[in-house]
């Protein structure tokens, strides 16, 4: 690891303020991925600030009728609220089925958004990747490419985002509020926060330099029913080959999300509206482009055949 | 490190001195030609800061490289070598410790990210003489092999049976809004976290199922 200053930041705009102002800054929130990345050099911060002092730690109602997710919140308090329970089952399983009890205990809202690619060859510092080191090449498009994206990939990568808390909250329609150095806050929708890798997969989200989350607003609860189905090698603690979100509402309309196929959590806009025609449907509507590898092209049948199962549930049940 | 030449060593201390210096030395040259990355010319010289904490109910002040994860303070500082190192990288739960009464991998988290927390290693849970509850029911139910991996196991465990206390629900909980289950498969999937490479994982659940049963 390389060594860096530390410090303790007070308040978000404290926090944003000084990693703008600092060179080569990150935030540390819980830590699970940039230590571990940063044990390996793939980042490589002269400075570290930490922002597990700066509050937003507590989830609260909306004048709306949602939910206003502090960025700090854990990954265990957020799938254990109360109100997530009962009323966005979907983003608890989600969370539910990502990473370790260990793990979520420690990470954050706003971390898990943030989380980096588990791509192995991101991960190896031997392997040419355009995401750890921009222009060098792609590693993984003639390699082992059996976890890797279908849609929306570009020449340069085929990486996956490896939330699954994000697919829930894009499928739940989240906004992800931010404060800039300048003091001054916006609000992002989750469908623009995570970026497509296109000719630039190192820039992986639309947060500007020294931004610094503050919360994800969940709006008014959608009602009917909440899946979250993700396929992994194992049983647990395994990231998604594919993952999906989906609620489906009493009179057979809904949404439905995938993870595990995309740069970013992958939502397509007539998706939704062919949900009453079934599942293949609706996975012709979400795969559609979809560019595979000898080694992923499963990937197309087993989304078709996860809904298929999803829908068959909500219809039973 | 320089001033423990000057003391006599114990073969356990003149490895973690030799790991050090090695650490130290290597840092800039070999991590700016792995990564190609720009910010390997911003590279810095360690720097120390101090932290306090509490571990086992004992305070401890420590000064440490900015570096040093609370698995490292723990064993390479403080001595506690009952926590064990796997992989480093959270993925096989041998460096679980509880932090202000969670379990956490202590390789994926900074000393001094903890000032003021309270620490529990298996060393704080019981003595060879009075053992806590999980760690007689290993011992009974042969929950090991190799023992590599118990420690992190047991404070697992102990958290585990907690978090099952405190309604906190898991990926195989039938029901999202209904108290958990204590059953094998809650067990497995709240322990699937903790990797043993002997395979001691139906003795495990077996030791932890005995506490359960006895705390219900």
């Amino acid at each position: 690891m390389r060594a860096f200053t530390y410090q303790r930041a007070q308040s978000p705009a404290e926090a944003a303020a000084l990693a703008a102002r600092t060179p080569n800054a990150k935030f540390i929130a819980g830590g699970t991925n940039l230590l571990d990345l940063m044990k390996l050099e793939i980042e490589t911060p002269a400075h570290l600030i930490d922002v597990n002092g700066v509050g937003l730690d507590k989830i609260e109602g909306t004048p709306q009728g949602g939910l206003r997710i502090g960025a700090m919140v854990r990954n265990t308090d957020l799938a254990a609220d109360e109100r997530i329970r009962r009323d966005y089952g979907v983003l608890s399983r989600a969370l539910l089925a990502g990473a370790s009890a260990q793990l979520r205990n420690k990470a954050t809202t706003a971390g898990n958004l943030l989380q980096r690619t588990r791509c192995p060859y991101f991960y190896d510092t031997n392997q040419a990747c355009n995401k750890r080191t921009p222009g060098s090449g792609c590693s993984a498009i003639a390699g082992h490419s059996r976890n890797h994206a279908i849609v929306g990939v570009s020449d340069e990568c085929i990486a996956t985002h490896p939330s699954d808390m994000a697919v829930a909250m894009q499928l739940l329609d989240a906004v992800v509020e931010t404060v800039r150095p300048d003091g001054s806050t916006r609000s992002i929708p989750m469908a623009e926060f995570h970026r497509l890798p296109g000719k630039t997969p190192h820039i992986e989200t639309t947060l500007a330099p020294g931004e610094m989350i503050t919360a994800v607003t969940l709006p008014k609860p959608l009602g009917g029913k909440h899946y979250y189905r993700k396929v992994r090698d194992r049983s647990s603690y395994a990231f998604a080959l594919i993952s999906v979100a989906a609620v489906v509402l009493p009179d057979g309309t809904g949404r439905v999300a995938l993870g595990g196929v995309a740069h970013k959590p992958w939502r397509m806009p007539g998706a939704d509206d062919s949900l009453p025609r079934g599942g293949k449907a609706v996975a012709a509507q979400l795969l559609a482009g979809a560019k595979t590898t000898h080694e992923n092209a499963f990937k197309i049948t087993l989304v078709q055949r996860t809904i298929e199962s999803v829908l068959a549930e909500a219809k039973k049940a | 490190m320089n001033d423990l030449s000057q003391v006599t060593l114990s073969r356990r201390e003149l490895l973690i001195a030799g790991a050090l210096s090695a650490t130290a030395s290597a840092v800039p040259s070999i991590g700016a030609a792995q990564t190609g990355n720009a910010a390997a010319a911003q590279a810095i010289a360690p720097v120390s800061a101090k932290v306090s904490f509490q571990v086992n109910g004992e305070v401890r002040k420590l000064e440490l490289d900015t570096r040093t994860t609370l698995l490292d303070a723990l064993r390479e500082n403080l001595h506690l070598t009952g926590t064990k190192k796997g992989c480093d990288h959270g993925q096989c739960g041998a460096c679980t410790v509880i932090v202000d009464g969670r379990r956490i991998n202590s390789c994926l988290t900074l000393a001094v990210m903890h000032e003021g927390a309270k620490v529990t290693t298996i060393e704080g849970l019981g003595t060879p003489g009075k053992l806590h509850p999980m760690q007689a029911a290993f011992v009974k139910h042969d929950g090991y092999q190799c023992g590599y991996c118990t420690p992190g196991q047991i404070c697992s465990a102990v958290s585990a049976l907690d978090e099952i206390k405190q309604g906190i629900p898991s990926h195989v909980s039938p029901d999202l809004n209904a108290r958990p289950l204590l059953n094998a498969t809650e067990l497995r999937e709240r322990m699937s976290g903790n990797i043993c490479r002997c395979g001691a994982y139906s003795n495990i659940i077996d030791a932890i199922s005995e506490v359960a049963g006895s705390a219900a």
